[in-house]
């Protein structure tokens, strides 16, 4: 019984694993449950709801009625909730630890928001009512439009952008509009965009049909001013610019690429992923820039319900308003009014690049971003984004010299670091990532931005304790002082403590298996 | 305030260790010009009770779809959702997660994905289906330009059994990324639409949606057909996903594509927005999908789990050669829609749309009997169409006076076609009780 104190408990780990020698007869470990499939719980009689029958009716489904059965798994209620229970522990979430996810924004999520996005004059209500019946909806629409713009400095905004993504198509669909409205999109036919950006934004840009051309940083991990300036010319559309960007620092000659941009006559569409940095103390208004979007799951606290749904609303600067796509609300004599046709929009005075989807938006979204900024307020919307920073470079200061960072501070809201202090150790970024895991973090985001090798870009956020940033800082130098000493199985093998140790990618994408489907009997027998 | 935990005390220390005077010397690299000093001019924080107030005033400004007989559709459904749903959906564990990049600890996110893409691949008769895309527009939307990128062509024929709005968004895409298209016009119910003559050489896809904008249900069989004998795919769009539980799935009528829209499922009316776009094809198509997909595999003890795969398709590591440029998708509806699916089953699937197709018929055969009103349909599950002696919008307007919500008239999403300015689009759905539909028509036939 050596290693161990007097309650049993162990004091050491002898070796990789050893914590986890004991297998069980489930495969379960105490709180964490070994899950079967929801089909493989089928129980034929068996249902999780209760209807009242139709009675008599003639049928009007012609000759469309299905035939055969679907297939679906016939489960009982307290199986589904246990079901869904056990599998809800798998997972890590903001609301069980820190979660520093570089350009993601992991902030806590306030309930209160989930309150008011249930209220039921707000949740159960059609986009297709009638008008007078929805002014509550569209005064919030407003409401919030105009907390975007006074944020940002920017005088349009348009909402129906359903994540960032697709805010980003949507700005730059108006930059190329406009670009048509002068008659020049034929010849503007190259986007530039730093070797530093999200995949989103060339994957954009290549949608639209743009070339993309990719700008280099300099070994400060900003824009090359000069290199960028001659590639500028009468054939570029527009510059996609993280700001700040994505090796979390500020573009400091921002100010200058958006004057040179206006110069060449082209567009600055900035993506505004990173904005949680800079609200309340910077409008990117102020900083030239015409289009940007705005994830509401990351600056605005929406929660991110494992991967979605989001909300990307666009600001658009004086040149671009017009083209703004349908549809959008104005405040008139009789109250609010969706203008949603091309001919409203006419009568209206404004040219619609068109629409982004069906209805209005990510109106659950709306209310949870509005309730966060209600509660915040200016003052504290401001001290968001200044807790965001000092965490981050508390962060920056606290690591540099056990981790290794690319770049001299100050950084904004995220700290970069690289691989350069794992060198010789046997042990690579995403070894130590998943040694993370076990330690109870989510890792940092890995491998990006692309510019520097081992990327780890760590973003705590504003709503991290000091005694939580502190804890995790004493864990990343714990690991790094193990990863120097030649503890190599503790990261090579990571992770061991979690629901799946690494799982096989490769073979996953080698032969896909994206569905489940009923065992084949016959060979199941031989 | 009360979501910040730092402290005056905590930020002096850690300026401290930063070796910085304060705050604003961290923000040192913005530009002189951008710098601001003061507050934006906005109103200052809030308690809890005061958000509470400001909400709730704007909440009774709305009338609520579940305080009046209610009847509205086109593309958006109003469905119970059992109490379970919304619990399950609000475990921190699926509420603050994000994207599942680390499989090793979320593991709960993959396996929901898997099982929504399961029933999703089962419901359409498909073989696959990915992990949700933004809501059914934009899968539709997608889906035009994977058929561009299956079939190598570059023209898409849009029916009009399409919702106006979907085909917008098409529109939208096919005009920026120079595609070409073909709208047809509104395909009223009870006549005939001649897709099968607009597909040539150069198709790549034609879009039809069943049951269709006016409710009425399509047969695809014969435009698959067409389709396929030209080398060209079929999409179908299915707006309402209970209309499954009864009728052919687009799978047995060789859509070689389905996109659909699963609010129905799980999720609520919520003004439009946020949905989950339902998103299914062929196994041969796998890898020109958008969109993200979860797979199956084992973890380095040999032990069965779940990874999002195919990801070379992705922006992420595609960059400017991806199949979309979607990132976020709808992971929480999708879950909302796995639970509901879940508790519905086999047989409560099929219940679900049978009561939803008695209530549409009861509707219409109550409706029917108004004086001057005529049914278009022949066949529909849930919702049709029916022509008014006079503009439907008017009609809608004055019904919402008498506290009922009547349906949408087509002419608020077709403005200018004078063909559909006297047609009303009415869906029924099992919230709806026999007073309901007495109150509905009473107070149609005093509007009349």
């Amino acid at each position: 019984m050596s290693g161990m104190n007097k309650q049993g408990r162990p004091t050491s780990i002898d070796g990789a694993g050893a914590a986890c020698a004991r297998e069980t007869f489930t495969g379960n470990k105490a709180l964490e449950h070994e899950e079967p499939l929801l089909f493989e719980l089928d129980n034929p009689g068996a249902c999780g709801v209760d209807f009242d029958d139709p009675g008599e009716f003639t049928s009007r489904l012609g000759n469309f009625e299905r035939q055969g059965r679907i297939g679906l798994a016939r489960v009982s209620e307290p199986e589904v909730m246990r079901h869904f229970v056990r599998l809800s522990a798998k997972n890590y979430s903001i609301d069980a630890g820190l979660y520093p996810l570089g350009s993601c924004t992991m902030k806590h999520n306030p309930r209160l928001n989930e309150k008011m996005a249930r209220l039921p004059g707000i949740s159960d209500v059609h986009p297709l009512q009638p008008q007078q019946t929805v002014q509550g909806s569209l005064e919030l629409m407003s409401e919030l439009s105009h907390w975007l713009k006074e944020l940002t400095g920017m005088p349009g905004v348009t909402l129906s952008p359903k994540a960032g993504a697709h805010g980003e198509l949507c700005g730059m669909m108006a930059i190329r509009a406009a670009l048509i409205a002068r008659g020049e999109d034929e010849t503007r036919t190259r986007v530039l965009v730093p070797e530093s950006a999200h995949g989103t934004n060339p994957a954009t840009a290549a949608l639209l049909g743009y070339k993309v051309d990719a700008i280099p940083a300099t070994k400060e991990g900003r824009v090359d001013l000069e290199a960028f300036k001659s590639k500028l010319g009468p054939d570029v559309a527009a510059i996609m610019l993280t700001n700040p960007n994505t090796c979390g620092l500020f573009e400091r000659d921002i100010v200058k690429i958006a004057d040179a941009v206006h110069e060449a006559g082209a567009y600055f569409y900035c993506d505004g992923a990173n904005f949680n940095a800079i609200v309340g103390r910077v409008r990117p208004g102020d900083l030239g820039v015409d289009a940007m979007h705005i994830n509401l799951h990351k600056t605005f606290s929406t929660p991110h319900g494992g991967g979605g749904p989001g909300a990307g609303p666009v600001v658009f600067s004086e040149a671009l308003v017009p083209f703004a796509p349908l549809p959008y609300v104005v405040h008139g004599d009789d109250g609010f009014r969706l203008v949603e046709t091309e001919a409203q929009a006419k009568a209206d005075g404004t040219t619609p690049f068109g629409r982004m989807t069906a209805f209005h938006g990510q109106m659950g979204m709306f209310v949870r971003a509005l309730s966060y900024m209600l509660s915040h307020g200016s003052d504290g919307l401001r001290q968001v984004a200044e807790d965001a920073v000092l965490n981050a470079n508390y962060v920056l200061a606290s690591l540099k010299d056990d981790l290794s960072a690319p770049f001299e501070g100050p950084c904004m809201h995220e700290a970069l670091f690289d691989d350069r202090f794992l060198k010789g150790t046997g042990v690579e970024t995403l070894d130590f990532a998943k040694a993370m895991i076990d330690e109870g973090y989510h890792p940092m985001t890995m491998y990006f931005p692309l510019v520097v090798h081992g990327a780890m870009l760590i973003e705590p956020t504003e709503t991290e304790s000091k005694q939580a940033v502190d804890l995790f800082i004493a864990t990343l130098k714990d690991l790094a002082r193990a990863a120097k000493s030649n503890d190599k199985d503790r990261f090579t093998g990571a992770p061991y403590m979690s629901p799946r140790r690494r799982l096989d990618e490769t073979g996953a994408a080698r032969k896909p298996v994206l569905r489940w489907a009923p065992p084949v009997p016959a060979q199941a027998a031989e | 305030m009360r979501y910040l935990p730092l402290t005056e005390t905590d930020r002096r220390e850690m300026l401290g260790v930063i070796g910085a005077k304060g705050v604003d010397e961290l923000f040192r690299d913005v530009p002189e010009s951008a710098r601001r000093d003061g507050l934006v001019d906005l109103p200052r924080r809030n308690g809890e009770l005061e958000v509470e107030r400001i909400f709730e005033r704007m909440a009774a400004k709305n009338v609520a779809a579940g305080s009046v007989p209610f009847f509205v559709g086109g593309g958006a459904y109003r469905h119970h959702v059992p109490a379970t749903v919304d619990h399950l959906i609000q475990r921190s564990e699926f509420l603050t997660s994000y994207t599942p990049y680390q499989p090793e600890i979320s593991q709960g996110t993959l396996q929901y994905l898997f099982e929504f893409q399961t029933q999703v691949a089962m419901i359409t008769g498909m073989d696959v289906a990915n992990a949700s895309m933004y809501d059914g527009s934009t899968g539709c939307g997608e889906a035009v330009l994977m058929a561009h990128r299956v079939t190598k062509r570059r023209k898409a024929v849009l029916s009009g059994t399409l919702h106006p709005q979907y085909a917008a968004v098409v529109k939208n895409l096919s005009d920026f990324a120079d595609y070409k298209l073909e709208i047809m016009a509104p395909a009223l119910p009870g006549t005939s639409e001649d897709v099968i003559s607009r597909i040539t050489d150069e198709t790549s896809c034609v879009v039809v949606q069943t049951p269709g904008f006016f409710g009425e249900l399509h047969d695809l069989r014969p435009i698959a057909e067409a389709a396929h004998a030209k080398g060209a795919l079929l999409i179908a769009v299915v707006p309402e996903i209970v209309s499954l539980g009864v009728v052919t799935p687009p799978g047995e009528m060789g859509a070689d594509i389905v996109v659909g829209e699963g609010q129905s499922i799980g999720n609520g009316l919520n003004f439009g927005g946020p949905y989950v776009g339902l998103f299914a094809t062929r196994e041969k198509y796998v890898r020109q999908m958008p969109g993200r997909l979860c797979g199956e595999t084992v973890d380095a003890d040999g032990k069965r789990g779940y990874v999002l795969t195919l990801s070379t398709r992705e922006q992420h590591i595609r960059r400017e050669k991806a199949t979309s440029n979607i990132c976020t998708n709808s992971g929480l509806c999708c879950l909302a829609f796995t639970i509901h699916m879940s508790l519905l089953g086999e047989d409560g699937y099929r219940q679900l749309a049978r009561i939803n197709h008695a209530a549409a018929v009861k509707l219409a055969e109550r409706l029917a009997a108004v004086p001057g009103v005529e049914i278009l349909n022949k066949a529909f599950f849930n919702e049709f169409t029916m022509r008014l002696p006079r503009p439907a919008a008017d009609v809608v307007d004055a019904l919402a006076e008498k506290g009922v919500l009547g349906g949408v008239p087509a002419s608020r999403l077709l403005p200018g076609a004078a063909e559909v300015e006297d047609l009303l689009i009415v869906a029924s759905t099992e919230i709806n009780t026999d007073a309901d539909r007495a109150a509905y028509a009473a107070a149609l036939k005093e509007v009349l």
